[in-house]
């Protein structure tokens, strides 16, 4: 106990919060986090990988049955199998993330009540471990595009976008669900059913023309849906109707994007408010 | 004392500052937690009850101490640690501390048992607050100090307990942080571990880095804390001397105060020692249950050892109804032969009987019995409460006892 004179730096303590701690150990968490939780998906079971390429490719095959045998929407829809695979991998990130991520904070519980620990790390982990499994499971569903003869084009660099435009909205919702879970425990069951809801409610099973009207109004409200028909026309068939014409113009594409932009700024909100005191909700 | 004390510390600068902390928990007499529930009742107002856990709670650490907080279970000792480490937010009043703030509110935080030694070492290393490649460098270190070297590809699921402990511990000690915040985590293991995390402290202490520990171990803080502060309901009753924290913490527990629980069980489990029988006799030995004023008290009390006691003190203390020790004396136990007792074995019980002379004015009156190691060595090892009696007389006089005075008041002759 050498009392060492020199100047001892008093920093306040803020509390929990966010991104409490730092950036760069948020950052170091965030990694750590989502990198295991993946190595824990791949190699904790026998068959890893294949099981969660396995999910997406049995309900593409259900329903590209029942598209192309029953209902017929394929005949309509140039490349439809390929346009259907790669949109239920697509939005199966989106769904993966989101009910995932209902319940992590609560799952995290030890990490939350007994370290200091950035709140935000928690929820966006689940969502960057879902963008991990999205990109391996995007090799193959290229590899399935290449083979059924669509080419590479600079086009496909657009998809870049699609994907940050969805990381973002992931988030967000994210986000929102997991910071409500532990204050309405009903949260989990409330967005399962909404993220069902969205699967049908968002261009993946057919494309936004072939809806009828009455319906298009109201599926392109779904912040959701020009996102898709991004994808589509970047990736799968440029002769599509991109997002602008497929909402019906300009104003069409208003609404979706007003959403979008509101559940961003809702989720900022109201997990800002939520994370100092979500230790003592759990 | 062989301890330094406030005096030593007082130069060293200041590295945690809090400033009339409060923190107050809602607790709800119905929790509401589903929507459903929002619903159907929308206009009624969950009903809560406003818990204050922490009162205006001012106080100083300086750098290279070692800062025991002390409590009954609900004192809000726990609170304070969390908010001090950026788990809970406080309501008002604030806290500023330097240095990195490391919080050990359980052995291995966020371990995993799906990976590795290695893995597991890395994920909770950054939770301690160190960068990814501080706490791969420091992977070795914390292996060698567990003990563990072969068993780092090893997942956790496949530890004992035991090693997880180590491997945790290890990680604690690696982490390095220069406030180290301890909430009881020396709960676990063993005595020899107990024992190891106490040498940990001492040296993290020596080497300048400062702890604040929350505990019911009144031996620790006796033994190892420079300074102790301790709350009740919230309040700061005392902050300073550690000694001292551990006795008012004891006369917190024995005189029932705040009413919760049987005093005489106090908060203090029998671990050391307990009292078999313990009674009052009167001068010609028959068992009272109160005494006379000025009558001598006959004591017979049985102690049991429930652990190794080495070189066994018993201090018995008269208390008065305000909780303040009126006087008090040391016994050595010694065996058949009149030699001291060097050690007694679990179980063992000692026999403490014979005539007190009788000072006390009318009132009510406890007897309390310390267990201490050894005497002139800090660290009482139990508190064990003996005794409640009255003593009634007719002259309550002033003060706190009669003394035996040989005073007289002669007129002087005038000059």
């Amino acid at each position: 106990m050498n009392g060492d004179g020199s100047a001892v730096e008093l920093r306040e303590v803020r509390g929990p919060s966010a991104l409490g701690g730092g950036r760069r150990r948020a950052l170091d968490l965030l990694l750590l986090i989502a990198v295991t939780e993946f190595k824990k998906t791949y190699f904790g079971t026998a068959l890893g990988y294949l099981w969660s390429l396995a999910r997406p490719l049995m309900l593409f095959g259900v329903l590209l049955a029942v598209f192309t045998q029953v209902f017929r929407i394929g005949d309509q829809v140039p490349n439809y199998p390929v346009l259907l695979l790669f949109n239920i991998v697509v939005f199966g990130f989106f769904q993966e993330a989101t009910v995932t991520a209902v319940q992590s904070i609560v799952n995290q519980e030890s990490v939350v009540r007994k370290t200091q620990f950035p709140r935000l790390v928690i929820p966006l982990a689940v969502v960057v471990t879902s963008l991990f499994n999205l990109a391996l499971n995007l090799v193959v569903v290229f590899g399935f595009i290449l083979a059924w003869g669509i080419d590479p084009a600079w086009s496909w660099l657009l998809f870049g976008v699609v994907l940050v435009l969805l990381f973002v909205l992931t988030t967000a919702v994210s986000m929102i669900v997991s910071s409500l879970y532990p204050r309405f425990r009903d949260t989990a069951i409330i967005w399962g059913v909404a993220a069902t809801v969205l699967f049908y409610a968002t261009p993946v099973l057919y494309p936004l023309e072939v809806v009828p009207d009455t319906m298009r109004s109201f599926i392109s409200v779904n912040p959701l849906a020009p996102i898709f028909e991004l994808a589509r026309t970047s990736v799968i068939d440029p002769t599509a109707p991109g997002p602008v014409d497929a909402a019906g113009g300009w104003d069409g594409i208003i609404a979706p994007v007003a959403i979008y932009l509101a559940t961003c700024a809702l989720a900022l909100w109201t997990f800002t408010r939520e994370a100092p005191r979500i230790a003592e909700q759990l | 004392m062989h301890r330094s004390g406030r005096s030593a510390t007082a130069r060293a600068p200041v590295v945690i500052e809090a400033r009339a902390v409060r923190k107050s928990f809602r607790v709800p007499h119905q929790r509401i937690d589903s929507l459903k529930e929002r619903v159907l009742h929308p206009f009624t107002r969950a009903e809560y009850r406003e818990l204050d856990a922490l009162k205006d709670v001012s106080f100083d650490v300086h750098k290279g101490e070692f800062f025991g907080v002390v409590g009954r279970n609900g004192s809000g000792k726990s609170t304070l640690l969390k908010i001090m480490a950026s788990i809970y937010a406080a309501d008002s009043g604030r806290i500023r501390m330097a240095g990195r703030v490391a919080p050990f509110i359980e052995l291995g935080v966020g371990f995993n048992p799906e990976l590795t030694a290695r893995e597991n070492v890395a994920l909770n290393g950054v939770m301690m607050g160190l960068s990814r490649r501080e706490a791969r460098t420091r992977l070795d270190a914390v292996l060698e100090f567990a003990e563990l070297e072969e068993f780092v590809e090893l997942k956790l699921k496949n530890y004992s307990s035991g090693m997880m402990v180590r491997l945790a511990f290890a990680v604690m000690v690696e982490a390095d942080a220069d406030v180290m915040l301890i909430d009881e985590v020396l709960a676990v293991g063993d005595a020899a571990f107990a024992q190891k995390c106490m040498d940990v402290f001492q040296a993290k202490r020596s080497a300048g880095k400062t702890i604040v520990l929350v505990t019911h171990d009144m031996a620790t803080v006796q033994s190892l804390c420079d300074r102790a502060m301790l709350l009740h309901h919230g309040e700061l009753l005392h902050d300073g001397d550690s000694e001292e924290a551990a006795l008012r913490y004891y006369r917190l527990n024995f005189s029932g105060e705040g009413g919760h629980g049987a005093p005489a069980d106090g908060g203090i489990p029998d671990v050391h020692a307990r009292v078999v029988s313990a009674s009052l006799e009167d001068e010609s030995g028959v068992r009272v249950d109160n005494v006379e004023q000025g009558r001598a008290i006959g004591l017979d009390v049985v102690v049991e050892a429930r652990r190794e006691l080495e070189r066994p003190v018993f201090g018995l203390h008269f208390l008065n109804a305000e909780g303040a020790v009126v006087f008090g004396f040391n016994v050595d136990p010694v065996d058949e032969d009149g030699r001291p007792v060097a050690a007694m074995g679990p179980g063992d019980r000692v026999r403490i009987g014979g005539r007190v002379q009788n000072p006390l004015l009318p009132g009510r009156y406890f007897v309390n019995c310390w267990v201490f190691r050894q005497r002139n060595q800090s660290g009482a090892l139990q508190l064990i409460k003996l005794l409640d009696f009255v003593v009634y007389g007719t002259s309550p006089g002033p003060g706190l006892i009669d003394a035996q005075a040989d005073v007289a008041a002669r007129l002087e002759p005038s000059p």
